[in-house]
């Protein structure tokens, strides 16, 4: 691994946004405030808050959240002393309308999502963002489902619209270093220089550090964790882990890596419905290439319908769903009842 | 005089070539003229090849056309944006407007729905919502018929190849336009769209989730009956049109999984959401000119 001493890295925290699926977006207002507190208090510069699925994503679909997104931020806000706040928005689930509310909470940036090869859906909401000086991030999801030089092409239009930072997402946790290098390296030499490179990390086959340090030397610095690595399937890289592991190779985070150990420890821990490692189900996501978010739908659809978690997530991966997708969990679920049935 | 209404296109991309398919085999609507702005589109190449006039400087090219060519009926296939001077030029010249794009600034048609009683009304504008309405809505109505609906949500997933750069562009329009025809065709108090574009190779056909929540526990045998008997409805049009799943009942929760198959006339089968579009126009349109026919409907006069 090239020697990336000496580089600076922002840190994004995830686990307000990201984190919400795992609690099923049930998050109190009060367990909101104290985690973002707690990680502006440790100094990491950029905190998402938004329903799991972005934005507007509060539905029957994705599960409805204990408070509206607008609640969330407005609560969160006013609280920060340094860290910025996010919103993350899925073209398709939220709207330019959405946005505006949410910039009316005092956000300081926006992540615009698509699936990795739709990225001219995001057009309008990234135009707008930027005209209105948002820190506007471009974010590619499912990452591993378009080979470097198509992911560049989709990169160059986000950044053409008027994204400054573009984000390779690694949404199923399936990209080993290599692909994760690859990407990245390709959109540095394709992109404006002066754009930024992210990268989102599952630690559905553990990777999620090692391949958030690949990023950073193939050109990133802009980097996703989640404190105690609460996210979607095993989980985001832990915003802990990483800054542990870059204060050893001489990253700098500005972070302070006692602080997020404290706040990973009492305070995101305690909220887990469940522990967020590699089990049986998160594995398979990565393994198969699945949205990380389909891990509970799929264990709820074995609970009701009688059909393995594993089967469903399998399946899903074979048919290419992409994020968003959720509903074709239960009817994949419904199908293979009514023929095991017959 | 034939009992046919004679109509234009306007918009020769991917909806309004698959209308004109369509259009060619109705007894009841017949394509004249093709409107781009474009000359080297290959939409109106399309056309021409097909035996239509077509015209690239955009509605002003057709006007001058409309009384000599008695041209009734004109569908709107462009992007919302420039719907409004389209529809008040025709509109003054005594021409229907079917509105294939999301400005909706007539009232939403959704044949099963209400088509009938806008053409009670004589409506001169009408809006086809979009195609993941055309395809959820009439299911939210088939609860809505039966008990209170609180909330009504669609999912639509449709092939990144069915999805054209107008859509792509203006995604907000679809996610609203539906929303608001969830409420005020489908009867919901509170309606929520969500579309999401797979771009999976060979392309997936289109799949609708509709998620209705009732305000009281769900009477599930009439809501089932509703389903079925709105199923058949739909089909008449979209023959494509099916019930994968459902409806399933979870608390006050109804869920309907449905998928549409397109004819394959313009876009391979698995663009449904260009088909159900198309059909629901040109359904639109011919009950219109039966209605006509009948005498139940009295055109602009012309002289």
């Amino acid at each position: 691994m090239s020697n990336i001493k000496g580089r600076k890295v922002t840190l994004h925290e995830m686990s307000l946004r990201d984190g919400m699926h795992p609690v099923r977006h049930q998050m109190s207002l009060d367990q909101m405030v104290a985690v973002a507190t707690a990680a502006d208090d440790a100094g990491v510069p950029w905190i998402e808050v938004s329903h799991g699925d972005g934005i507007g994503g509060s539905s029957v679909n994705y599960g409805f959240a204990a408070h509206s997104d607008m609640d969330y931020l407005r609560a969160v806000v006013p609280q920060m002393k340094q860290a910025r706040i996010s919103a993350l928005l899925l073209p398709g689930i939220g709207t330019v309308d959405t946005l505006k509310e949410a910039m009316d909470c005092g956000i300081s940036g926006v992540r615009v999502a698509t699936h990795c090869t739709e990225a001219d859906c995001a057009e309008q909401h990234i135009t707008y963002a930027a005209k209105t000086g948002l820190d506007t991030v471009g974010f590619l999801m499912m990452a591993h489902r378009a080979e470097p030089a198509q992911l560049v092409e989709q990169a160059l239009l986000m950044e053409s619209y008027g994204a400054r930072t573009v984000y390779c997402t690694d949404s199923a946790g399936y990209l080993l270093p290599d692909g994760v290098t690859a990407r990245i390296s390709a959109m540095r030499e394709a992109l404006q220089p002066e754009t930024e490179l992210g990268f989102h990390g599952h630690h559905n086959l553990g990777m999620g550090i090692a391949n958030s340090v690949a990023a950073v030397a193939a050109g990133a610095n802009r980097i996703d964790g989640a404190l105690a690595g609460l996210g979607a399937g095993a989980g985001n890289a832990a915003t802990e882990q990483l800054v542990a592991v870059f204060n050893r190779m001489g990253v700098e985070t500005g972070i302070d890596l006692f602080k997020v150990l404290d706040a990973a420890e009492d305070l995101v821990v305690p909220m887990m419905e469940r522990p967020i490692r590699v089990d049986r189900s998160s594995l398979i996501l990565g393994y198969a290439g699945v949205y990380s978010s389909f891990l509970l739908f799929a264990e709820r659809a074995e609970k009701r319908y009688g059909i393995p978690a594993r089967d469903l997530l399998l399946e899903m991966g074979k048919r290419g769903m992409v994020g968003g997708q959720e509903d074709m969990i239960e009817d994949l679920a419904l199908t293979w009842s009514r023929a095991a049935s017959q | 005089m034939s009992r046919k209404l004679r109509a234009v296109i306007i918009g020769p991309g991917n909806i309004g070539t698959d209308l004109l398919m369509k259009m060619k085999r109705s007894d009841w609507i017949e394509p004249v003229w093709m409107v781009g702005i474009d000359p080297t589109s290959e939409g109106l190449k399309r056309a021409e090849a097909m035996g239509i006039k077509t015209c690239a400087t955009g509605v002003d090219g057709v006007l001058d056309h409309v009384l000599a060519d008695d041209i009734r009926v004109a569908f709107d296939a462009t992007s919302a944006y420039v719907h409004a001077e389209n529809s008040r030029k025709l509109n003054d010249l005594g021409v229907i407007m079917i509105d294939l794009t999301p400005a909706a600034i007539g009232p939403f048609c959704v044949p099963p729905v209400n088509l009938a009683q806008h053409a009670r009304e004589v409506e001169m504008n009408v809006n086809m919502v979009t195609c993941g309405g055309q395809a959820t809505i009439p299911m939210v109505a088939a609860v809505s018929q039966v008990q209170p609906v609180a909330y009504g949500e669609i999912v639509a997933s449709v092939s990144s190849k069915s999805v054209g750069p107008g859509t792509r562009q203006n995604i907000d329009e679809f996610t609203r336009t539906t929303a608001n025809a969830i409420e005020a065709v489908g009867g919901a108090k509170q309606g929520k769209a969500i579309i999401i574009v797979n771009p999976a190779e060979p392309p997936l056909l289109m799949r609708d989730t509709v998620h209705v929540l009732t305000e009281d526990e769900p009477d599930q045998d009439k809501i089932t009956a509703s389903v079925h008997a709105m199923l058949e409805q739909v089909q008449k049009y979209v023959p494509g049109y099916k019930l994968v799943n459902g409806p399933v009942f979870d608390g006050n929760r109804v869920s309907i999984f449905l998928e549409v198959e397109g004819l394959g006339d313009f876009l391979p089968k698995y663009a449904g959401n260009l088909d159900i579009m198309t059909a629901a126009a040109l359904r639109t349109a011919e009950l219109f000119a039966q209605e006509a026919d009948k005498g139940n409907f009295v055109l602009p006069a012309r002289s």
